[in-house]
């Protein structure tokens, strides 16, 4: 019957029919097709693109002939080069940790506030993250002026020498970094604060009738129950720090004599401005595998930690 | 017999395709030479100065039966720049683009050679200056055809009252409204008294030492009159040379007399040092000077626009000129070039220079002496130099005479400005001469 079945054609057609609509009643099969949209425009906007650079990277000054890893290997042998690696460093580790810190502290402000007045704070710190970069540091650059500086003026009131903020390099690394911070700690803030209130209540208060004090319900508690926001938090923010264009741009334009350069102004420097397109996708690239492989450590712990949850 | 009647639009739909067929072919007024054209200009600082070229296009564009299309592109945020870097990798953008400074060379392979456009011009408004050939010719052909919308000298422009008050100098007299100049004493010693003496007086010179186009083209002016070549037209890294020690131990003593802050300088705060009423002298063109008549008219009263000092191997001023140029993969060059003779008469080169209140420049030795930089006020007559009509000064760009593929990336990684600092900072003259010579190496790799 079976084999009856099987070489009747109608038979055929309508199990493979039952099978399409099998398959496109599956959950996965949906959300792939409901996903098709972005994946295509990731393919078209991000994949295309990285892998165009790739290919740039290969090739000579010129562009006419492929030189594998000739741009990297003279990448290597520049000053300049590594200092752009110790500012980008420099710049996206520091930054990072500030705005962690600054984000924790003030999510649990913010946290404290009776929710009457919550919302108004959160919206308030939130200003300076949803303010479009190259406009709010604009308006530092303008804080910054050589001439006209804002601050500077607010300084001599009480006495305080004029500032070379973005002329010396020790003050411009500063500078970049501090706006840099501002910009970015509302996100950790908000972060940190989804993270907070999703603790349970009852922990605390078994951890007072246990005696804890603040700091070891902070330790034992808090840090633990965030562990995993923090960690994604700072690893995105780690990798869009060091691919930060903008406020370096703007500001300084990587002077004083490179000390402000990172990957991004370095790479627009070299590639668009001098000419040498190929290696200032090199330089853009530079980072790519160091991120893939923390952001690879840091995913697997925390899908290592969610299992063990 | 049917006879049909075509519109203009309909027409020049029509013949569009036609065009492309001929794209070699010398533009003739014909049915063939009607067509499109896409335009690219670099969108101009001064207000209104647009103005001119949109009219002589359409003038143009009525004549010749063309359809033409406008883009003003702003070189703000690298717009200009980046448009043009799109533009060559695309293979696909417009007929003719305007190209700044150092993209001829940059996009050689890509452009249409212009020397049946530029010889003629030639012919008709007398040579060109030595930076316009070497940054537009190479190998004999031309790259490009010089533009004047956006070509400007870099040279000082000065407050008269102060540098009368603080080095008893009088500018005015060296350089003589509508008379040639009289500077023999302004030289590179007494610059550096009257740089000292304005600082002392709390009105210092203004002169940057970031890495931007208006701080290079100083550091280059001043590198070329001491002969200071960082890398001769050969391509061999001269930089550690007496010419180049001169130049940086004149430059440590010169930054002792400008403000602070001058590394971290860019294209904006000179103007802006100048326009406060703070600065005394400044190297640009005369765009700050507009901005104080329109900001600050009492300053504008005093500011006189001049030919830079003199040094050791002689007088030189920065000219950067802009371009306009024709890609390869242009679909009506015949057209694109017929438009960019058009605009390079020294009728329209007039027009372009008083719509943008005597700003632009045309290259062109014969057009230097238009009535409006005579008439320009107040003060009058305060760029009457400005244009070097007596070839006081000879113009020059930062890098010459290195190979374009090296210069370029000298003059974008400000390499001269960074020697200064450096030097200037404590750093050993050997050191600062060490690093330099590393960097150019990497730059002479192909």
């Amino acid at each position: 019957m079976a084999d009856i079945a099987a070489r009747n054609p109608a038979v055929i057609a309508g199990g493979q029919r039952s099978g399409l609509h099998k398959l496109m009643q599956r959950k996965s099969t949906i959300a792939f097709l409901m996903a098709l949209p972005l994946i295509l425009l990731i393919a078209i906007l991000v994949a295309y693109p990285a892998g165009y650079a790739v290919y740039l990277a290969t090739l000579n000054k010129g562009m006419t002939r492929f030189v594998g890893f000739g741009n990297f290997e003279f990448l290597f042998g520049r000053d300049t080069f590594w200092l752009v690696v110790y500012q980008s460093c420099l710049f996206a580790i520091t930054a990072v940790i500030f705005k962690a810190i600054i984000g924790f502290v003030v999510a649990h402000f913010v946290h404290n506030i009776p929710s009457k007045g919550q919302r108004k704070w959160r919206g308030m710190l939130l200003v300076p993250w949803v303010i479009p970069p190259a406009m709010s540091t604009l308006a530092w650059l303008w804080l910054f002026d050589p001439s006209y500086s804002a601050l500077n003026w607010i300084l001599a009131h009480f006495g305080i020498g004029n500032i070379p903020w973005t002329g010396e390099a020790g003050w411009a690394r500063f500078s970049v970094i501090l706006v840099n911070v501002w910009i970015g700690s509302p996100f950790f803030m908000i972060m940190y604060l989804a993270a907070l209130k999703s603790v349970p209540e009852q922990l605390y208060e078994a951890a007072s009738i246990d005696g804890a004090t603040w700091w070891q319900r902070i330790w034992y508690v808090t840090l633990p129950m965030m562990r995993n926001i923090i960690a994604i938090t700072a690893l995105f923010s780690l990798i869009v720090t060091f691919a930060n264009f903008d406020i370096v741009r703007v500001l300084t334009a990587g002077g004083p004599l490179n000390s402000t350069h990172i990957f991004g102004t370095w790479a627009f420097r070299v590639g668009i401005e001098g000419g040498d397109i190929p290696l200032g996708a090199a330089v853009s690239l530079f980072m790519v595998p160091i991120l893939a492989v923390a952001a690879t450590f840091i995913l697997r712990d925390i899908t290592k930690r969610g299992s063990e949850v | 017999m049917v006879s049909t009647k075509v519109s203009r639009r309909r027409f020049v739909a029509g013949t569009a395709v036609a065009s492309t067929a001929v794209v070699a072919a010398p533009f003739v007024r014909s049915a063939y030479a009607a067509g499109k054209l896409s335009v690219g200009f670099w969108d101009h600082w001064v207000p209104g100065a647009n103005k001119a070229t949109q009219e002589l296009v359409k003038e143009w564009a009525d004549k010749e039966k063309v359809e033409v299309t406008i883009d003003y592109i702003t070189s703000q945020g690298n717009k200009l720049l980046l448009t043009t870097a799109a533009e060559s990798q695309a293979k696909s953008g417009h007929d003719i683009l305007a190209f700044s400074t150092w993209l001829p060379s940059r996009y050689a392979d890509q452009l249409v050679p212009m020397n049946d456009v530029v010889e003629p011009l030639i012919k008709a408004n007398g040579a060109v200056n030595g930076t316009v050939e070497y940054l537009g010719k190479v190998d004999g052909k031309w790259l490009a055809v010089p533009a004047t919308v956006g070509s400007q000298i870099k040279g000082p422009c000065s407050r008269i009252d102060l540098l009368k008050k603080h080095a008893g100098i009088d500018i005015q007299a060296m350089y003589p409204a509508g008379a040639a100049p009289q500077a023999d004493a302004w030289n590179l010693d007494n610059f550096l008294k009257a740089a000292e003496a304005c600082q002392k007086g709390g009105n210092p010179f203004g002169i940057g030492l970031g890495t931007t186009s208006d701080n290079v083209d100083a550091a280059g002016a001043f590198f070329h009159a001491f002969g200071a070549m960082l890398v001769d037209a050969k391509g061999n890294i001269t930089v550690k040379s007496d010419p180049v020690r001169q130049a940086l131990d004149y430059y440590k003593r010169l930054m002792a007399f400008l403000p602070p802050d001058a590394p971290s300088w860019d294209d904006a705060s000179n103007n802006k040092f100048l326009v406060s009423g703070q600065g005394s002298l400044i190297m640009n063109p005369p765009s700050a000077w507009a901005v104080a008549k329109r900001d600050a008219p009492q300053v504008a009263e005093q500011l006189w626009t001049h030919g830079f000092p003199a040094g050791p191997k002689g007088r030189f001023g920065p000219f950067l000129p802009f371009f306009w140029g024709v890609w390869n993969f242009s679909k009506n060059q015949a057209a694109a070039k017929s438009l960019i003779t058009f605009l390079s008469q020294a009728a329209s080169a007039e027009k372009m220079v008083i719509a943008s209140g005597g700003y632009d420049l045309p290259s062109f030795a014969n057009l230097t002496t238009f009535k409006v930089w005579a008439e320009e006020a107040p003060p009058k007559g305060t760029l009457y130099h400005y244009p070097n009509p007596h070839n006081h000064q000879t113009l020059s760009i930062a890098a010459a005479p290195a190979p374009h593929k090296i210069a370029e990336q000298i003059y974008t990684q400000a390499i001269q400005t960074q020697m200064v600092v450096r030097y200037a900072k404590g750093e050993a003259m050997d050191k600062t001469l060490d690093w330099a010579a590393k960097e150019l190496e990497g730059f002479t790799r192909n």
